[in-house]
């Protein structure tokens, strides 16, 4: 069930089904960015293309799911187009990314894990911000809840593990950490990420176009708001 | 979409324990985070929605374990399927029990009132004409989850008013019942019912092997298909988890986050299978060993907390052949008049 594709000098593509409804491709099975810049590029192949019976493509950091209708198609015939796709896949162009600001109030009630993030980092709470707001993330997928989008990577200092234990409810916009990603809560939900500020950003909204703030691919950067770090916390 | 005047409503007296507005789902967004959602169990809302004269996709309401009660401010053709939860009319012409498979004239101010679930778990109840719930995305379907879709992203609460309306062919094959003004059941399925509530226990359920089944130890396979499990009371429709012996996932349960498709069996470290449904994540972490088959979908929809279980694997093709065999008992099942 499992074949594997030759490319030189990479990680073999493997396709194989993930279900009777499901192919899933797969670049690799680590973060490397190489892989994931294939995921995308396959995706804007399968939106060009539009294969008859496909009726999602789930992509992520390092894999893409197609989803067809068995009643349809025959999942020989996927498989067969998705091979075709992945000829010569590299020299698929990718668009620049949109830039996007995000806005952020960190630390205080906002943010009640930057004080634990700053004692995990050996770093004073301004540290873990200005670190946090000096780099430029990639978003890589969406999951988890409509509009959350996974962003990487984080810079090893502040790349803090998940809570032991999820909050039962975290306020929509709340900026988390979890390990060397980083995303926004669209809504309020339960969570384990590491909350080090929030946003007044709405990230997900069904009546708007583009629903989701972050789409893949974006380079995304959070801005301090004014007012500095709140102390709250530690006070 | 019917003319106007032609505007009738629903009123929901009772929800039941978890009723929603559900068609086939939303497909097509997965790269949002936004799941498909749609019916727990597809075949019981295509075959409500073909007695009902309705398209087979048309929106519809999913009971689950108990059902709900709804009085009709105009005269309406229903028809239920899935778990039988003993459906009554109730009228001031008379009172009707109207079995899943069937059906029936629902009086102007009459009230359609269901019980538990004597098996299996969700009871599909068509209107014909259908729902008329405003689609976000194209589906009506209910994700209570993101709050989105159906009537508010929730499932119904007393007092809801639901907007139908009857097309002119659906109000005119009761015209003959609504002159005479009473409930009536005015045809049935006949011929096998696929994929409803399962006798003999425990349910088999078949599958293909997961993405990650090769990562899995050769006793962690050997137990998952000779293992006995039970659907644990924490199970909904984002997914079912099951009690059992626990089975060692590779890489101590943790993977990087990719897509997952309706009906992976994940193994999360703590060795508990966990099924994901219609309203799972589309993303997720965990290893899979396996896929539940699309042909038993509406076995999995059935399963209420207790039920036993076993797992069975298959390979593509069979899975493929079990979902045309399906296919064909659907299209050779009959409507007959009552």
């Amino acid at each position: 069930m499992i074949r594997a594709m030759s490319a030189p000098g990479r990680e073999p593509i493997v396709l194989s089904f993930a279900s009777d409804r499901t192919l899933r491709v797969a670049f690799g099975e680590g973060l490397d960015p190489a892989a994931h810049r294939q995921v995308r590029r396959l995706l804007r192949r399968l939106d060009q293309r539009r294969l008859h019976g496909v009726e999602d493509l789930s992509p992520a950091y390092a894999t893409l799911l197609v989803r067809f209708e068995p009643r349809r198609v025959a999942p020989s015939a996927i498989e067969a187009a998705v091979r075709g796709l992945i000829v010569d896949l590299e020299d698929e162009p990718l668009e620049a990314p949109r830039r996007v600001e995000i806005p952020v109030r960190y630390g205080g009630a906002e943010g009640p894990d930057l004080t634990d993030v700053a004692r995990h980092a050996g770093i004073t709470p301004e540290a873990v911000v200005a670190i946090h707001s000096g780099v430029r993330y990639e978003v890589h997928f969406l999951g988890f809840t409509p509009g959350f989008a996974y962003l990487g990577t984080v810079p090893e200092p502040i790349a803090c593990p998940r809570l032991d234990e999820p909050r039962r409810s975290v306020p929509a916009g709340s900026v988390g950490i979890a390990g060397a990603q980083t995303g926004v809560y669209p809504a309020a939900t339960p969570g384990g990420w590491r909350l080090i500020g929030r946003t007044p950003l709405t990230m997900f909204a069904a009546d708007r176009a583009p629903m989701s703030l972050l789409l893949p691919g974006d380079e995304v950067r959070f801005v301090p708001l004014a007012g500095g770090v709140a102390a709250r916390a530690d006070a | 979409m019917t003319g106007a005047g032609s505007g009738a409503t629903i009123v929901v007296e009772s929800p039941g324990l978890f009723t929603t507005v559900q068609d086939l789902g939303r497909p097509g967004h997965a790269r949002l985070g936004v799941s498909a959602a749609g019916a727990a169990d597809p075949v019981a809302l295509r075959l409500a929605n073909r007695l009902a004269g309705n398209d087979e996709a048309a929106a519809a309401l999913e009971m689950t374990l108990a059902g709900a009660t709804f009085r009709f401010e105009a005269g309406a053709v229903v028809a239920i399927a899935g778990a039988e939860m003993e459906a009554r009319v109730e009228s001031d012409a008379g009172a009707l029990l109207v079995p899943a498979g069937c059906a029936a004239f629902v009086p102007a101010g009459g009230r359609l009132r269901c019980g538990a679930a004597r098996q299996g778990a969700r009871t599909v109840l068509a209107v014909a004409g259908g729902l008329r719930v405003p689609p976000w995305l194209g589906s009506v379907s209910t994700h209570v989850g993101s709050r989105l879709g159906g009537v508010e992203g929730r499932a119904l609460v007393k007092g809801d008013r639901l907007p139908f309306a009857p097309e002119a062919a659906a109000a005119a094959e009761g015209l003959e019942v609504a002159a005479a003004g009473r409930p009536a059941i005015l045809r049935r399925l006949e011929g096998e019912l696929p994929g409803g509530p399962a006798g003999a226990l425990p349910v088999r359920l078949r599958a293909t092997a997961g993405a990650q089944w090769d990562r899995f130890d050769a006793g962690a396979r050997a137990a998952f298909t000779a293992g006995e499990y039970v659907v644990s009371g924490a199970s909904d429709r984002m997914g079912l988890r099951l009690d059992g012996a626990p089975l060692a996932p590779p890489g101590a349960g943790r993977m990087l986050t990719e897509g997952m498709p309706l009906g992976a069996v994940q193994i999360p470290p703590a060795g508990k299978p966990v099924i994901l449904f219609v309203d799972h994540q589309t993303t997720g972490g965990y290893p899979v060993i396996a896929s539940i088959i699309t042909a038993d979908q509406p076995r999995v929809a059935q399963l209420r907390p207790g039920a036993r279980l076993r797992f069975e694997l298959v390979g593509l093709d069979a899975a493929l052949r079990l979902l045309h065999e399906q296919e064909a008992r659907l299209a050779a099942l009959r409507m007959v008049p009552a």
